[in-house]
């Protein structure tokens, strides 16, 4: 479903990477890993086309999708993605509920209610949906965040490191979440210092 | 369009939680165009002819004054990426907020304007007329300044580099709103002044999201 061909990316004068290549069907995920500054999260930013490749070429579903042109291709790819980044991109201000809705809005999608609640229970923060999102902490505020992987459907998730700040439970629910994605057919990207116990793994070094 | 309500009403209820920043705004425009009478001295004759001057470079530095936090939150924690990131097209998200900025802190200007006009003792025509080029022009000055936002964003001292960029891209503004209260309170037609406001007004408007939305796109790379 999504593949890489010979992907390149420096910073300045220096050199990430480059002839990163990697394919990935239905019902599989792929580790990025690396040391810190290898280029973990610049990989993951020009697959979903947030930053232009110096080279190589990524396709989805066989269209050409990646750089930051707006085509029916990469609308298309956008419908069906799923990007979380290090930035928690949820508002202080807002609750956790009123979070989820406008993320939905800017999406262009409908909001269902019952799912975002039935998501945020998911995910252990009952009775905290209509609390502004600033008196929660850091692992909460990710809680947050990770409802949008139950809230959104979407076909490819692209994750940077999203165990951080999470509790024990919440990386148990984490894998499980990514557990059924897969098993429904969807393909997963993610960045992570620690082992993740899931099938149908592919590892990249960088 | 949906997207664009979207984005607005997010920015409008963000703000209605935090209202400060449009307050700090409407202050800063009530006190300055205050401070003229009261420095000036009792003179009708010269404040009613400073008057459209005065309120519209008022109103002008007050739309400068929150312009620089006008995308820097979403840029910080990512709101900006996913919006870049929406099925949506990204231009008519950034409208949004430009609508929503017009709203918070362009339209309590013009509500403002004729009472702070009264100060300087213009006649009714002439705050009508005030009220009037204020409501043409308070959009232009926040699409130009959505520009020059989207322009320094990321860029360290970005506030002062901001003022630089936009203030001269200002004048026209400046020259045809206060021309037209000018014009009004003296006798003359302001009909020259006001088309040439609403022509400036229907470029920016096709033209500014587009440039503002490329602008945000060099800066997330």
């Amino acid at each position: 479903m999504l593949t890489a061909a010979h992907l390149a990316c420096s910073r300045g004068e220096r050199r990430l990477f480059a002839d990163v290549s990697f394919s990935l069907a239905a019902g599989e995920w792929l580790h990025v890993q690396g040391e810190n500054g290898a280029g973990k999260t610049s990989l993951l930013r020009l697959l979903v086309g947030l930053s232009p490749a110096d080279a190589g070429e990524i396709r989805w579903r066989g269209a050409l999708v990646g750089g930051m042109k707006t085509t029916p291709e990469t609308v298309g790819f956008r419908r069906e993605l799923l990007y979380l980044g290090h930035h928690a991109a949820v508002k202080d201000e807002l609750d956790a509920l009123e979070n989820l809705r406008f993320s939905a809005a800017i999406d262009g999608l409908a909001f269902d209610q019952l799912k975002a609640l039935a998501a945020l229970r998911r995910l252990g923060l009952r009775g905290r949906e209509s609390l502004p999102v600033r008196v929660l902490s850091a692992g909460q505020k990710r809680r947050v965040l990770l409802a949008r992987l139950l809230t959104r459907t979407a076909a490819v998730w692209v994750l940077d490191e999203a165990f951080n700040a999470l509790d024990g439970g919440a990386v148990q629910l984490l894998g499980a979440l990514l557990n059924e994605h897969l098993a429904a057919g969807g393909v997963a990207v993610l960045t992570s210092h620690q082992p993740l116990p899931l099938p149908g793994g592919r590892v990249l070094a960088l | 369009m949906n997207a664009l309500m979207a984005a607005a009403r997010r920015d409008v209820l963000l703000a209605l939680r935090r209202r400060a920043d449009v307050l700090t705004a409407i202050f800063f425009f009530v006190m300055v165009v205050s401070l003229f009478p009261l420095g000036i001295g009792p003179e009708p004759a010269l404040l009613k002819k400073i008057a459209p001057g005065v309120l519209w470079v008022a109103a002008l530095l007050a739309t400068l004054l929150g312009l620089p936090r006008l995308f820097h939150a979403d840029y910080l924690d990512g709101t900006l990426e996913q919006m870049a990131l929406s099925p949506s097209p990204l231009a008519l998200l950034i409208a949004g907020k430009m609508l929503a900025h017009w709203l918070l802190c362009g339209l309590p200007l013009v509500i403002l304007a004729p009472v702070l006009g009264l100060q300087f003792g213009l006649d009714a025509a002439s705050l009508g007329m005030l009220s009037f080029s204020l409501l043409l022009g308070t959009p232009l000055l926040s699409l130009i300044g959505a520009m020059g936002a989207a322009l320094t964003l990321g860029v360290r001292g970005g506030g002062v580099l901001l003022a630089v960029l936009v203030l001269p891209l200002y004048i026209p503004t400046l020259i045809f709103g206060a021309g037209a209260v000018a014009a009004e309170s003296a006798g003359l037609g302001a009909e020259g002044h006001l088309s040439l406001l609403a022509a400036l007004l229907a470029l920016a408007v096709f033209f500014a999201p587009w440039a503002t939305t490329a602008a945000l796109r060099i800066a997330l790379e």
